[in-house]
C-alpha cells in the first residue's frame, strides 16, 4: 500500500497512528487475556476511561480544525458533542424497550413519569440504529451549518463569534433542562441496557467501544489532516491569517467557513455518540459553557494548528483531571485556571510547538 | 365575610397596635370609677348582659378601653377577688404577670388560682371587633381611622353603617373620605332598594381593593334585579380593565428591575470590553467578590449600616483585583483578544475556587437592611422597596460613570487612548497607567454591582457565572464602546424578558431572548448603536 505524500511528511501524525494501533492491540489483550489479579491487568473501568479520553481527543481535533486552521474560536463545540450524544442516547433509550422501570414497550421511563401517552415526533425512527447513526452526524452538522451560514455570511468574527457560540450552548443547556423538551430534563437519558443487542456492561462490549473510539479518532485525524493538506486547507489558513485578503482574491470565505465548521461539528457529534454508551449517561450538563472552554484549553495546551497537539493536550489534561479530582479535588480548578493563564502567557504554541522548536534549534 | 379566626386575630392585633400608638390622655378619676364599676358587673353577667356592658364600655371615652376589650376578646381579662379589681394577664405561665386593667400599672405576678377569668364567646368577640373598629373611626390619628375603615371593608357590619355615614360628614382627610364612601357603597350593596344597590355597584366599579370584588361579582350573578346585575357587570369590567393596566405596570416595573440588574452587571464590562476592547471573562467573578465583600462587612457592622460601607469597599476590592489581573495577565495580551478571553477565563476559575476554599462552597446569606425591606405604594402599584432602590442605584452608578468618563482627567485620557493610542502617547499620556486605571474602574463597578446583586440573589461561588453570558449580550446588543447603548440594551432586554415570561415561562423566555440576540448580532454585528468614525475601524 502506498502512503500518500500528505501523510508521509507528517511524522507526528504517523507516530500518533502508531500509538493508537498499539493501544488497540495492547488494551484488549491486557483486559481480556491477563488474569484479573495480575498487576498488568486493565480493569473495565480503565478501558472505559481510556475510551473516554479518546472521545475527548476527537472533540479536541474538531476544535483544532476550526480554531487552529481557520481562526474561529468556538466556545460552543461541546454543544455539538452533546447533541451527537443525545442522538445516540435516544437510540439507546429506545433499545431499553419494555425493560424500563415502568415497562412501557415504546415510551422511555421519564415520559411515562410525565404522563405522556405518545412518543413525540422527533423521537420517531430512533429505534433504528442506521437512523440514529445518521442523526449523530446530521443533527450537529445541520445546526452548525445553519448557525455558521448566518454568522459567517454577516461576517461575525473574532470575539463576537466566540461569545455567540457560547450563548448558543448556554441556550441549548437551558432548553434541555426543561422537561417539556422531551429529552429527560435534568436527569437526561440514562439506564441504557444494550446497543445492537450487545449488553453495554459486558467487558467485551466495552472493548469494542474502545476500539471504535480509537478507530474514530484515527479516522477523524486522517480526515482533518487530509483536509488541511488540500487546496481547501490552504484557503483555511489564508482566511485565518488575512480574511479580507482571501476574500478579495475571490474565495467565497463564508462558504468555506460554513462547510468546515459543519464538518467539525459532525466530528464532535461522532465523539459524543461514542462517549455516551461508555459513560452510560447524557444530561444537559454536557452543554455547560465550561465544557466547551475546557475543550479549547486542551487544544491550547497541546498546541493549536497541529492536530496532533489537540490529541496530546486532551489526553494529558484529562489524565491530570482524573488524577487531581481524585487526589486533591480542591486543587483541580486552581490547576485548570492556572493552566489557562500559563498556556496563553508562556506557551502560545503549546507542547507540540515547544517540542518542534527544540527540534529546530538542536 | 371574613370568618377565619386567624385573620380576625391579625386584624384585632392591628387595631390594637394602632390604639396603643395613640398618646394616652390623663384619665380622669370619674371615668376610671365608671370603668371599674362596669368591669365589676362584667364579672357577674351572663353573655347577653356582657354584650350590653361591652357596648357601654365602648361608649366610654377612656384611653384604656381598647386594651381592655382586646384582652377580653383574647381571654386575658381576669378578676382579682382579693383586691377587688380587674386585671389583664400579660403571659400564660402558672403565675401570670398582671397589670391593672383600668389604671394600666404593672402589678407583678399572681397565681392562676387567685384570678377568675372573665370569659367571652364568639358573638362577644365579633362585637368587640366591631366596636374596636368604631373606636378607631373616632380617633384623632388618621392612620387609626384609615385602619378602622379598612377593617370595615374587610368585614362589613350593617350596624356600623350609621357610624360610617356620620363620620363621612365630618372627616377632614380626603383619602379617608374616599375610603369611607367606598365602605358605604359596599354596605349599600346589601340595601333592600334596587336603585341604591345599582348606584352602589356603579360606585364600586374600577376600584382595586380585592375585598370589593367578591360582593360585586356576587351581585352580578345573584342579584334579583336585572338592572343591578347589569350595573355590577359593568362595574366588574371596569375593575378588570384597571387590574389589567395594573398588571402591565407591574410587568414593566419587574422588567425595569431586571433591566437595571443587567445594566449594573454589564456596565463595568462596557468599560473594559467596550472602551478598552478587552474581553474579561472574570468579570462575573469580580461581581462575586463585591457580593462577598458585602457579606464580610455584615459580619463586622450592623446590617443597617453595612451597605453604605460595602459599596466603596466592594469598589476598592474589585478594582484592586482588576488592576492585579490587568498588570499580571492582560497587559501581555493586548491585541490578542482570543488569548485574553482564555487567560481571563482561567482567572475566573481560580477566583471561583479561591472563594470556594476560603468561604465554603455553600451560599452565604446576605441580610437586607430594614430600610430596604418591605413594599411601597406607587399609586395603586405595590412595589418592593429593594428593587426600587436598586433601580435608583443603577441610575446613580450609570450617571457617576458617565461623569467620570466625560468630565475627569482620567476619562479624557481613557477616551484619548481608546481613539488613538499612539497619538495619545505622543501627547504625553502614560497609556499603560491609563490601561490599568480604566480596567480598575470597570472592575470596581463590577464589585459595586455585586453589592446590589447580593440583595437580590444568593451569594455563592457561582454568582458570577450566571451573569457573564447575559452581560456580554447586553454590551454587544447595545453596541460596543457606547455607554448609552448599554443602558438602552439592558432596559429593553429586561422588559422583553418579563413581557415574554407570563406567556412562555421563565426559562423559555430567557432562551427566546438569547436566540433573538444571536440572530440580531448576525444581522447587525455592531449592535444597536454602532460606533462611527475612525475609531470604529481600528
Amino acid at each position: 500500500m502506498r502512503v500518500p505524500s500528505w501523510l508521509r511528511s507528517d511524522r507526528a501524525g504517523l507516530a500518533l497512528l502508531a500509538v493508537l494501533a498499539a493501544l488497540a492491540l495492547v488494551v484488549p489483550a491486557l483486559n481480556l487475556l491477563v488474569a484479573a489479579d495480575h498487576p498488568l491487568h486493565l480493569s473495565a473501568y480503565t478501558v472505559t476511561l481510556l475510551g473516554k479520553y479518546l472521545c475527548y481527543a476527537l472533540l479536541a481535533v474538531s476544535v483544532d480544525l476550526v480554531w487552529g486552521y481557520m481562526g474561529i474560536l468556538s466556545l460552543g463545540h461541546a454543544a455539538f458533542f452533546a447533541l451527537g450524544g443525545y442522538c445516540f442516547g435516544m437510540y439507546l433509550m429506545r433499545q431499553i424497550g419494555a425493560r424500563g422501570v415502568y415497562g412501557d414497550p415504546v415510551l422511555p421511563d421519564f415520559m411515562v413519569f410525565l404522563n405522556w401517552t405518545e412518543l413525540p415526533w422527533y423521537w420517531l425512527g430512533f429505534d433504528q440504529f442506521w437512523f440514529a447513526a445518521l442523526m449523530v452526524l446530521a443533527a450537529p452538522g445541520l445546526l452548525a451549518f445553519v448557525f455558521g451560514w448566518f454568522a459567517f455570511r454577516s461576517r461575525v468574527s473574532g470575539v463576537y463569534l466566540s461569545i455567540i457560540t457560547q450563548a448558543l450552548t448556554y441556550a441549548l443547556m437551558l432548553a434541555f433542562f426543561r422537561n417539556e423538551m422531551g429529552f429527560g430534563g435534568n436527569n437526561g437519558l440514562t439506564d441504557f441496557k444494550d446497543a445492537l443487542g450487545f449488553p453495554l456492561h459486558a467487558d467485551s462490549t466495552r472493548i469494542v467501544l474502545f476500539l471504535l473510539s480509537a478507530l474514530a479518532l484515527a479516522g477523524g485525524y486522517l480526515a482533518c489532516r487530509w483536509l488541511v493538506s488540500t487546496r481547501l486547507g490552504r484557503v483555511l489558513v489564508a482566511i485565518r491569517d488575512a480574511e479580507p485578503r482571501a476574500r478579495f482574491l475571490g474565495y467565497r470565505v463564508e462558504r468555506v467557513k460554513t462547510l468546515v465548521f459543519a464538518f467539525s461539528a459532525m466530528l464532535a457529534g461522532l465523539a459524543g455518540a461514542l462517549y455516551v454508551p461508555q459513560v452510560g449517561i447524557i444530561n444537559p450538563g454536557e452543554f455547560a459553557p465550561l465544557n466547551s472552554i475546557e475543550a479549547v484549553i486542551w487544544v491550547a495546551v497541546g498546541g493549536r494548528g497541529t492536530l496532533v497537539g489537540a490529541v496530546v493536550g486532551a489526553v494529558l489534561v484529562n489524565y491530570a483531571k482524573t488524577w487531581l479530582t481524585g487526589a486533591l479535588p480542591e486543587v483541580w480548578l486552581f490547576a485548570l485556571g492556572g493552566l489557562f493563564v500559563a498556556v496563553t502567557l508562556l506557551l502560545p504554541r503549546g507542547l507540540v510547538g515547544l517540542l518542534r522548536r527544540r527540534g529546530a534549534t538542536a | 365575610m371574613l370568618t377565619c379566626p386567624l385573620v380576625r386575630a391579625g386584624f384585632l392585633t392591628l387595631v390594637f397596635a394602632m390604639a396603643l400608638l395613640a398618646v394616652p390622655t390623663p384619665a380622669r378619676a370619674a371615668d376610671d370609677a365608671v370603668a371599674r364599676a362596669l368591669l365589676a358587673q362584667l364579672r357577674e353577667a351572663d353573655f347577653s348582659d356582657k354584650a350590653r356592658l361591652v357596648e357601654q364600655l365602648a361608649a366610654l371615652e377612656h384611653p384604656r378601653i381598647a386594651t381592655i376589650l382586646k384582652a377580653l376578646a383574647d381571654s386575658r381579662l381576669y378578676y382579682q377577688e382579693a383586691e377587688n379589681r380587674a386585671v389583664i394577664g400579660l403571659d400564660d405561665a402558672p403565675t401570670i404577670a398582671i397589670e391593672d386593667a383600668v389604671g394600666g400599672a404593672a402589678l407583678g405576678q399572681a397565681g392562676k388560682r387567685d384570678l377568675e377569668k372573665i370569659t367571652a364567646n364568639n358573638r362577644l368577640r365579633n362585637l368587640i371587633e366591631n366596636r374596636l373598629a368604631s373606636l378607631g373611626l373616632a380617633s384623632a390619628d388618621p392612620g387609626q381611622r384609615r385602619a378602622a375603615v379598612q377593617a370595615f371593608l374587610k368585614n362589613p357590619d350593617p350596624a356600623g353603617t350609621e357610624r360610617l355615614r356620620a363620620r363621612l360628614a365630618v372627616e377632614p382627610d380626603a383619602g379617608i373620605k374616599a375610603l369611607l364612601a367606598l365602605a358605604l357603597a359596599l354596605a349599600d350593596l346589601a340595601s333592600p332598594e334596587a336603585a341604591a344597590r345599582a348606584q352602589a355597584a356603579t360606585a364600586l366599579g374600577g376600584r382595586l381593593q380585592p375585598e370589593l370584588r367578591g360582593p360585586l361579582s356576587r351581585a352580578a350573578a345573584e342579584d334579583p334585579d336585572p338592572a343591578v346585575r347589569e350595573a355590577a357587570r359593568t362595574a366588574l369590567t371596569r375593575t378588570e380593565f384597571r387590574l389589567q393596566l395594573l398588571g402591565w405596570a407591574e410587568t414593566l416595573f419587574f422588567g425595569l428591575s431586571l433591566g437595571s440588574v443587567l445594566i449594573l452587571a454589564a456596565i463595568g464590562l462596557a468599560v473594559t470590553f467596550g472602551v478598552m476592547g478587552v474581553i474579561n471573562m472574570a468579570h462575573g467573578e469580580l461581581m462575586m467578590l463585591g457580593a462577598y465583600t458585602t457579606w464580610l462587612t455584615q459580619q463586622w457592622l450592623p446590617v443597617n449600616w453595612s451597605l453604605p460601607v460595602a459599596v466603596p469597599l466592594a469598589f476598592l476590592v474589585a478594582a484592586l483585583a482588576g488592576i492585579a489581573i490587568e498588570r499580571g495577565v492582560i497587559r501581555f495580551l493586548y491585541g490578542r483578544p482570543l488569548e485574553t478571553l482564555l487567560a481571563t477565563f482561567g482567572v475566573s476559575l481560580i477566583l471561583q475556587q479561591a472563594v470556594r476554599s476560603i468561604f465554603s462552597p455553600l451560599n452565604r446569606s446576605v441580610a437586607t437592611p430594614d430600610w430596604m425591606s418591605g413594599t411601597i405604594a406607587l399609586g395603586p402599584l405595590e412595589v418592593t422597596l429593594n428593587r426600587l432602590i436598586i433601580i435608583g442605584f443603577c441610575i446613580a452608578v450609570f450617571a457617576l460613570l458617565w461623569l467620570a468618563l466625560q468630565r475627569t482627567r482620567l476619562g479624557l485620557e481613557v477616551r484619548a487612548v481608546t481613539q488613538n493610542r499612539a497619538m495619545a502617547q505622543a501627547m504625553g499620556v502614560r497609556s499603560a497607567r491609563v490601561d490599568a486605571l480604566t480596567f480598575g474602574l470597570g472592575s470596581g463597578i463590577a464589585g459595586v454591582a455585586g453589592v446590589a446583586l447580593s440583595q437580590l440573589t444568593n451569594v455563592g461561588p457561582n454568582l458570577g457565572q450566571s451573569y457573564i453570558v447575559d452581560s456580554f449580550m447586553v454590551v454587544v446588543f447595545g453596541g460596543v464602546g457606547n455607554l448609552w447603548g448599554t443602558l438602552v440594551a439592558g432596559l429593553s432586554l429586561g422588559v422583553a424578558n418579563k413581557l415574554l415570561e407570563p406567556w412562555s415561562g421563565a426559562v423559555l423566555a430567557k432562551i427566546l431572548v438569547l436566540v433573538f440576540l444571536v440572530l440580531f448580532i448576525q444581522k447587525r454585528p455592531r449592535g444597536l448603536f454602532p460606533q462611527r468614525g475612525r475609531a470604529a475601524e481600528a
